[in-house]
């Protein structure tokens, strides 16, 4: 598979977890993990252009895809990309656990829906839980970078 | 939490996959998006010695418009059940409840056949096609064989299915135009239903069936007979619980399940009127 554009090739075994394999063979270590359960989304990255769950995802099957983790955003010259810097400037996060999987899943959530509503966003979002922020600012983040309907 | 180790088989076709379940019988599993047993495997209330990745196995994915009705690949994920312009205008049933499984990310990867052939009376789906009265097409090493919804579901976590088939398609029937709701009761965002309603109208047609309620999904007979029979909604409504034996857990006793069920039964028919 790719990481952020790079080639990845490890020997590990079948019950390893895109998220493990992600963290501990690619050594990047952006995506969190949380609940370990599929609800709280802090290991959200991106399978081929879409957000997934990477503890819920054995890395064998992710091999041969491209994956996009939270480190793969940002420009070379470290520009952020637009959903880092709004979740900046909006005061999108507070501890910041929670951020890489909640900036990963609002990507794709404005990728297939450009102009959502704010009851769009937290719906679009239900799968990432943030114990600090109370959402509004994430949401207000997610809504100053939706083009007009 | 890490899965108990297995031998992992990727395949590129249906046939390869019922082949690896032929040659290695209880002991192999199917793993379509994962999204029902990988959980299970990282909790180590499964630990099969071979898992059959039919993942990759693309001809399994479409929805199709086949005459009298929608035949849907079984590696169809949520997400494009959800998105469906054809569901939307011949089973709109099924796009309502789809967007209703786990969440986005889930709908990304989780397949409408992994969640029918896993059998779980507290998921979306199986009620859905049941409501429908769907059909279930599952292929052997002996050829194929169709199973009505009705037959399919037979118990926690049980179905029809035998250990050396594939469920391979799912067939829904056309009712263009009906109008469809599922009203979804849980506490927490993308938690499983307490109890779930699926229920469509279309004139004198109609289909309400119950998730949670049983230890399988139960089709509410006596709602549709007494809406059959002219009821009132409120009336029919009050049928919900009949036949069911709902389960008492954290999350609600049996009783509180039964009188929800009947609310929610309620609302659904009000929305599809």
């Amino acid at each position: 598979m790719t990481v952020n554009g790079q080639a990845q090739s490890h020997d590990v075994e079948a019950r390893t977890l895109l998220v493990h394999y992600i963290r501990e063979a690619c050594g990047l270590t952006g995506t969190n993990i949380g609940c370990d359960t599929s609800s709280c989304g802090a290991c959200t990255v991106h399978l081929d252009g879409e957000a997934v769950k990477s503890c819920t995802i054995l890395a064998p099957q992710a091999d041969g895809t491209a994956i996009t983790t939270i480190e793969g955003l940002a420009a070379a010259d470290g520009t952020l990309h637009p959903m880092q810097e709004s979740f900046r400037q909006n005061h999108g996060l507070q501890c910041g656990y929670c951020t890489p999987g909640m900036v990963m899943a609002s990507i794709s959530l404005l990728k297939e829906n450009p102009s959502p509503s704010e009851e769009e966003v937290r719906l679009g979002l239900e799968g990432n839980l943030c114990r600090c922020t109370g959402y509004h600012n994430i949401v207000k983040a997610v809504l100053a970078l939706a083009t007009d309907k | 939490m890490i899965p108990a180790a297995f031998e992992y088989v990727r395949v590129d076709s249906a046939d390869a996959a019922i082949a690896q379940l032929v040659a290695h019988g209880d002991d192999a599993k199917i793993l379509a998006g994962g999204h029902s047993l990988v959980p299970l495997l990282k909790l180590r209330l499964a630990s099969p010695s071979v898992l059959v990745d039919v993942g990759r196995v693309k001809d399994l994915s479409y929805i199709r418009d086949a005459g009298d009705h929608v035949a849907i690949g079984a590696m169809t994920r949520h997400h494009d059940v959800e998105h469906s312009a054809l569901l939307a205008e011949h089973v709109s049933l099924l796009p309502a409840v789809a967007v209703h499984v786990g969440d986005s990310q889930v709908r990304h990867r989780g397949t409408i056949g992994g969640s029918i052939a896993h059998g779980d009376p507290a998921s979306d789906l199986p009620s859905a096609i049941l409501a429908l009265g769907g059909t279930i097409v599952a292929r052997g090493p002996k050829g194929e064989r169709t199973i009505a919804a009705a037959d399919f579901f037979q118990g926690f976590l049980t179905t029809a299915l035998a250990a050396d088939e594939l469920l391979t398609e799912i067939r829904v029937p056309k009712i263009t135009g009906a109008k469809s709701n599922y009203q979804k009761f849980n506490r927490r965002a993308q938690d499983w239903a307490i109890v779930g309603v699926a229920a469509f109208r279309h004139g004198n047609t109609c289909g309400v069936a119950l998730t949670n309620m049983a230890s399988s999904p139960v089709r509410a007979s006596g709602v549709e007979a007494a809406l059959a029979g002219g009821a009132s909604l409120a009336d029919a409504a009050a049928h919900a619980a009949e036949g069911t034996s709902a389960p008492s857990d954290l999350n609600a006793s049996s009783e509180y399940r039964e009188h929800l069920v009947r609310v929610l039964t309620r609302r659904a028919l009000e929305a599809c009127s």
